[in-house]
């Protein structure tokens, strides 16, 4: 029975975090910058825009230069979970990539400073006066999920020792749209019930960070407004 | 304004402690029903506000992505939450840039998205209440789109775009703030943010005439509405009247004199400043930024100069292109835009800022300067916020930092800088701009320049400073008020003209 219902949520939940990951992104594209704003000083070229934009994606260089400690654990957990989804490519690829294999150990790792990371989030959201009022409930509720996540993984990776060749035939099978066996281990329900959530919440919650900040004017616009007309279209309909 | 007092400079200056609701209370006026009227916007607050300002978000959010993105991609890090001087001197939490951008994303959820529709307590959705109308009123005219957060913030939200945004829809409903409307009004009217009619204007440009002969025994001339001049020079208009603004102005006219360069004023044209980008309106931005066309067209100019203003400088750099066609790079068949472009000269950035106009002057070895002229001031650079992130000068990404530097180490011999975590890109309002330079809100300005004060205080101390260069009118405006509360003297504040004034060596061109 957990088999079923775990393949289908799965397919709805992927279902729902790509079309609504697509309609998001859909969205921001089609919407006009009807006005040059980067913050400047800004890059001058398309090479240099391209350059600033993986400073920010790779090294959150702004974040940096505003505040230590949420750079610190913000990046940690990051690159963290960068490595542990890297990892976990492994339960759907078969033979395992040379490269995913190789990431297997520093993933298993990467799977505590992950939770490490998001502990620190958390502290600063619960310990500094000025994050606790700007907090939402879904801002905690987030890190609880997240935190869950990364637990019961670790809990699996370093206790319970999950079946995880089971795990593996399941989304096997999953990926070919037939139902396999579902290893019955309540901690792995835990798991992927949050990891689904996850899925489900992602195109409608802030966690459109990720694609946003590509499409955010004041760091993907290059400084070039007096060499270049840039303008809208609705805003040339002003001309005619 | 004696009752006010400055708030202390902090001992370390560390994150304050939060003080909900100090400064709740504080709105400017609101603008008059012939204020609104005049600038195309309802009269008073309409009755069906509530359904036309949701439709006008609805608007906004479909045609600036800005908004789009900045009102789903927050994550409430906080890593802006300490860098607006409003917070710092204030101290009030909504003063913090997350929280006064969450004072439209929490309607923004509530209406645009699934959860805030269905889990509004969860997500901190709210329902736009006149009460939350007011509070848009307070506190989005507590910011001065300074785009400090925006450095900070690790998806470049930019903080100015809502409040824009916001006050956007507060004027489409008939709540418009007194000030910014009122010149905006004065612009389309008269030619001018101050009022100053033709007449009046080519008396003072005649004065100021006058008072340079006398001073330097040499005819320098203040031209109006000269057809054919080479330069149309576009300034601020407290440049034509208010001290210190003044005598940068002299200083331009001596560049102009000393390099033989036929330039220009319009009385039409005769402000530089565009407080349609303060109240966000895309219409008023366009209409204000389109007498520098015409003007421009009717004249026949090859080069187009804009003297020393912050907000003013980001408008002509960034906008005008767009809004007008002053700049370079129109596609062919943009017939509008090549009509001013084939004019232009290009072997000029068009527009020009009045620095870079000086500057490579001096690269040319086409002025020369008596440095002792300004050994009477210890010079230090106050960075102006739309012109620090908002701009460039020159070149090179960062010019708009260098290139005032370098006229004033050209013209003077005593230069120190403020701290660093102060200036450049990271620089700090002068606690003024952004349409909110009005005396009725006096507190917020004096305890806005606090983190300036702080540093120049330092500066002060440490190294005898006694003149603060700027090159914006509202920076000049603002510190010559707030200089004195703060216990300086109202005069350390004055323009980077003003010192090439005091050095240059005229000719007898």
């Amino acid at each position: 029975m957990a088999d079923i219902l775990f393949a289908i949520l799965f397919y709805f939940a992927t279902l729902m975090f790509v079309v609504g990951l697509l309609y998001r992104i859909n969205t921001y594209w089609r919407t006009p910058a009807p006005l040059l704003i980067p913050t400047t000083p800004a890059p001058t070229t398309q090479t240099g825009v391209v350059l600033r934009m993986t400073r920010e994606v790779v090294f959150f260089e702004s974040l940096f230069k505003a505040n230590l400690w949420t750079w610190s654990m913000g990046w940690l957990f990051h690159a963290s979970l960068a490595l542990v989804l890297v990892r976990h490519l492994r339960y759907f690829t078969e033979p395992v990539w040379g490269w995913v294999a190789v990431a297997q150990p520093f993933g298993m790792y990467a799977g505590l400073t992950m939770l490490l990371g998001l502990c620190g989030l958390w502290a600063r959201r619960l310990f500094v006066e000025r994050i606790r009022y700007i907090s939402t409930p879904s801002d905690h509720l987030m890190l609880a999920l997240l935190v869950g996540i990364a637990a019961s993984g670790l809990l699996m990776t370093f206790v319970t020792h999950a079946d995880v060749v089971g795990v593996k035939n399941f989304f096997q099978s999953w990926m070919q749209f037939s139902i396999g066996a579902l290893p019955g281990d309540p901690v792995l329900y835990i798991h992927l019930l949050s990891v689904a959530v996850l899925l489900v919440i992602f195109p409608i919650s802030k966690l459109l960070h990720a694609p946003g900040v590509f499409f955010s004017p004041s760091r993907n616009q290059a400084d070039n407004p007096r060499e270049k007309r840039h303008i809208a279209a609705w805003a040339a309909e002003m001309e005619k | 304004m004696a009752e006010v007092a400055a708030p202390p400079y902090r001992v370390i200056p560390i994150v304050p402690a939060l003080k909900p609701g100090a400064m709740e209370g504080l709105k400017p006026f609101i603008a008059s029903e012939k204020i609104n009227e005049a600038i195309g916007f309802p009269g008073q607050l309409v009755e069906d506000w509530h359904d036309r300002a949701i439709a006008r978000m609805g608007e906004l959010l479909s045609k600036y992505r800005s908004l789009k993105v900045y009102m789903d991609a927050c994550v409430h890090c906080g890593a802006c939450s300490d860098k607006c001087h409003y917070f710092i001197g204030t101290q009030d939490p909504k003063n913090m840039p997350v929280a006064r951008q969450d004072l439209m994303r929490s309607v923004y959820r509530r209406y645009f998205t699934l959860p805030g529709k269905l889990f509004p307590k969860l997500v901190g959705a709210r329902d736009l209440t006149r009460e939350v109308l007011d509070e848009w009123y307070s506190y989005f005219n507590q910011c001065s789109e300074c785009r400090r957060c925006s450095v900070f913030c690790p998806y470049g939200i930019d903080t100015a775009e809502v409040t824009m945004a916001a006050r956007e829809i507060l004027d489409s409903v008939g709540y418009g703030q007194k000030y910014s409307n009122e010149i905006i009004g004065k612009v389309h009217r008269i030619g001018n943010n101050l009022g100053l009619p033709g007449p009046a204007l080519t008396d003072t440009l005649e004065g100021l005439e006058e008072d340079v002969k006398d001073a330097t025994g040499i005819d320098v001339r203040f031209p109006m509405d000269v057809k054919g001049a080479d330069v149309l020079l576009i300034t601020p208009s407290a440049d034509f009247f208010a001290e210190p603004h003044i005598d940068s102005l002299v200083g331009y006219a001596k560049v102009f004199h000393a390099t033989g360069t036929s330039w220009t004023l319009s009385s039409m044209a005769s402000e530089a400043g565009n407080f349609g980008m303060f109240i966000g309106n895309y219409d008023q931005l366009r209409k204000i930024a389109m007498r520098i066309r015409e003007v421009a067209l009717e004249l026949g100019v090859k080069r187009i100069v804009v003297g020393e203003c912050g907000h003013a400088w980001r408008v002509a750099y960034s906008f005008w292109n767009t809004l007008t066609g002053v700049g370079d790079g129109a596609d062919p068949n943009d017939r509008f835009a090549q009509m001013l472009q084939k004019q232009l000269d290009h072997r000029y950035k068009q527009p020009t800022h009045i620095c870079e106009f000086t500057w490579d002057m001096i690269e040319r070895g086409a002025l020369s300067f008596n440095k002792e002229a300004n050994d009477k001031h210890i010079i230090t650079f106050h960075d102006s916020c739309n012109v620090a992130r908002g701009s460039r000068m020159g070149d090179f990404a960062g010019g708009q930092f260098e290139i005032p530097r370098n006229i004033i180490k050209a013209v003077a011999n005593n230069f120190v800088e403020m701290s660093p975590e102060t200036t450049r890109e990271q620089t700090f309002c002068c606690g003024g701009g952004g349409g909110l330079l009005t005396d009725d809100l006096i507190d917020l300005r004096v305890k806005g320049a606090l983190p300036r004060m702080e540093v120049l205080q330092q500066v002060v101390d440490e190294h005898g400073v006694n003149f603060m260069a700027t090159i914006c009118a509202i920076c000049k405006a603002q510190f010559t008020k707030v200089l004195p509360i703060y216990g300086f003297d109202r005069r350390t504040v004055g323009g980077v003209h003003q010192l090439v004034s005091n050095a240059i060596i005229l000719g007898d061109k």
